[in-house]
């Protein structure tokens, strides 16, 4: 399986520019996953690699082949789009082996693996059936089937589960991992849904209005967000952004609030020099307040009871926050609690570029 | 009367004027003219005086050999017709159904002919067709070809009602063609280009299968209309040369004008009517049909 590469991809529609300048690099195998939020180019980008858009600039290279402007057939690819798109008129067998034919593939080769990917699916019951007789879920498995049969080198996926409930939506996620674990091949991702991203994406790019904001790991994402967009786009619930103040006190830098402050680890010291003085967005994620005698006494205005967590809404120098704890019994609403936060989980952005320091 | 079966009654109430209208304008006059078909009756003759001769009208219409040639005409001329309209306007909206600026201007141009009145496109057509100062023989004339006997030839004759018809009405098709075309779900379209289908191959396992539903209703639609073409041909040819564009209505007309035969006249309009009515009962059991299938579909799809 070869890699893929987008070098200076650029997507016009008319006068607006959608994609100005997107540079990717998907290793060989990959499981890539585009997330951000709707309008961020990030199905334009998709669909680009697929076929289905022209390229108004750049190129997509897959291995060393240049596919820019090949047809979508001469791609090797395959495609699971968000509403399915099955062909209505034909039963689940056809529906999975339409390319197969196409390719004049022989009957009874067809057959076979048209069997044998239903059968990983759970779908042999329903070869006969036409997709208007199957319920959502089955029709994704359909849809998941027909781009599997294919054995493409590339696979992509649409928003491909955006269309079912939350229960299914879970199960389906699971079994794309395990499927992704299986047939190691290249797979790219869209979705607007950061916890489909971290659960399946080897490795994430978060988009916003056309741009690449970042792209990594998912645990780099979380650990090490390059700017307050990443930072608050990936985890949940949501990073806090609190407006502090860099200050010296006594040769140790600290976050200084609106009653709160503070300490930062000795080792940041060097970079957050230079902003010593100035205004920073702090941000901190709600996993990150540590429950303990001598933090800082905080009011609890709301406690959502989830199980074994729950989210405590709060006030941190008069700005809203939330607060994620373990909990045994539920926290009651208009109590106090003491809480304290690490200098080393603490997240700095400039105020200006938004960009971490 | 209460109020509430009063109330129940209101609907009838308001749909009783239409009642009437259509009782008058539609089911008397069927009535009258199945009854007619019973008699021999002149037009000089009060309804009253003519005799009544029970099947014997249409027993002569079966032997009658003018009759059964212009049931063969409108049969050929139907077939060939809608067959050639279909080929056309389907095509033709394989090709336009495209995102071109300009395309809505032609779209509109397209369906013109179907705006004029029949008896305008009759006319037309007979000096487009003209032996000496139509343009059709002048141009092949300036090219240095003969000129074609378009109307004065039987077969050529048949062929020229036939290329007007085709004008007439392919833009019908071609709509709502070009309607369900453009109700396709587009992800499928797309769906089929990732596996690896041709713009044929879409056509033809894609577009053409999803489009079937509104295709046969379209056709049995012209299959209807062209069984009562009239005005065109009366216009151009008056079912002439011989009895070669003799349609069954042209003949019907004869019959009752020329040859002063209402009995006559009457059988044959309702033998054209029991036609029409076959092809007009095909197209409402087609469909509830699919009504039925799209209604088990979705039950299947509740219980799923």
């Amino acid at each position: 399986m070869p890699e893929i590469r987008l070098q200076h991809l650029r997507k016009d529609y008319g006068a607006l520019t959608v994609i100005e300048d997107l540079n990717l690099e998907m290793a060989d195998g990959e499981f890539t996953v585009l997330v951000g939020p709707s309008g961020c180019g990030k199905s334009t980008t998709l669909r680009m690699i697929a076929g289905l858009e022209s390229v108004t600039g750049g190129q997509i290279m897959i291995g060393d082949r240049d596919v820019s402007h090949l047809e979508p057939k001469e791609r090797d690819l395959a495609m699971v789009f968000q509403d399915y798109a099955l062909y209505p008129h034909m039963n689940v067998a056809k529906n999975m082996s339409f390319a197969l034919r196409l390719a004049r593939m022989n009957k009874s080769d067809i057959e076979t693996r048209v069997k044998e990917v239903a059968a990983t699916l759970d779908l042999t019951a329903y070869l006969d059936r036409k997709p208007a007789e199957l319920s959502g879920g089955q029709r994704q498995r359909v849809a998941m089937g027909r781009a599997l049969v294919r054995d493409a080198g590339t696979f992509l996926f649409d928003e491909p589960l955006s269309n079912l409930d939350a229960k299914l939506r879970g199960q389906m996620r699971a079994e794309l991992a395990l499927m992704s674990q299986r047939i190691k091949k290249n797979m790219i991702y869209v979705t607007h849904d950061q916890v489909e991203a971290m659960t399946l994406g080897d490795k994430i790019v978060v988009m916003k209005f056309g741009e690449i904001m970042q792209a990594g790991s998912p645990e780099e994402l979380y650990r090490n967000p390059a700017n307050k967009f990443v930072a608050g786009f990936i985890g949940s619930p949501t990073m806090n952004f609190l407006n502090a103040e860099l200050v010296d006190e006594g040769g140790a830098l600290q976050a200084k609030g609106e009653g709160f402050s503070i300490p930062l680890p000795d080792a940041r010291k060097g970079t957050l020099q230079a902003h010593k003085d100035r205004k920073v967005h702090l941000g901190i994620r709600p996993s990150s307040f540590v429950e303990g005698a001598g933090g800082l006494k905080m009011p609890i205005i709301l406690s959502e009871y989830i199980g074994a967590q729950s989210v405590l809404i709060s006030e941190m120098g008069g700005q809203r926050v939330a607060i994620e704890v373990s909990t045994v019994a539920p926290i009651r609403s208009g109590e106090e609690r003491e809480f304290m936060v690490q200098g080393d989980e603490v997240h700095l952005f400039d105020p200006k570029t938004e960009a971490a320091l | 009367m209460s109020i509430a079966s009063t109330n129940r009654l209101t609907p009838y109430l308001f749909l009783a004027p239409a009642g009437l209208v259509l009782a008058f304008a539609l089911f008397y006059p069927i009535c009258y003219m199945i009854y007619a078909s019973f008699l021999d009756w002149n037009p000089s003759q009060r309804i009253g005086e003519a005799d009544f001769v029970g099947l014997r009208n249409y027993f002569k219409l079966f032997g009658d050999d003018a009759f059964r040639e212009s049931m063969g005409v409108t049969l050929k001329f139907a077939a060939v017709v809608v067959t050639i309209e279909m080929f056309l306007g389907v095509g033709l909206a394989l090709l336009l159904d495209r995102n071109i600026r300009g395309m809505s201007v032609l779209r509109t141009l397209f369906i013109l002919p179907m705006m004029i009145a029949p008896i305008v496109v009759g006319l037309m057509w007979r000096y487009m067709y003209h032996p000496t100062v139509g343009i059709f023989n002048k141009t092949l004339k300036s090219w240095g070809y003969e000129g074609i006997p378009w109307l004065s030839d039987g077969s050529w004759a048949f062929a020229s009602v036939v290329i007007a018809d085709v004008w007439q009405w392919t833009p019908f098709i071609f709509i709502l063609s070009l309607a369900a075309l453009q109700s396709l779900p587009s992800s499928a379209l797309e769906a089929s280009k990732i596996d690896g289908a041709t713009g044929w191959q879409q056509i033809i396992y894609i577009k053409l299968p999803l489009m079937l539903p509104v295709l046969i209703v379209t056709l049995l639609l012209r299959l209807i209309d062209s069984f009562k073409v009239l005005e065109v041909i009366l216009v151009m040819t008056n079912g002439g040369p011989g009895l070669s564009t003799e349609i069954l209505s042209l003949r019907i007309n004869r019959t009752a004008s020329e040859f002063r035969e209402l009995g006559e006249a009457a059988a044959m309009s309702n033998l054209l009517l029991i036609v029409l009515l076959i092809l007009t009962f095909t197209m409402f059991i087609y469909n509830k049909a699919q009504e039925v299938r799209a209604a088990r579909m979705r039950a299947a799809e509740e219980e799923a």
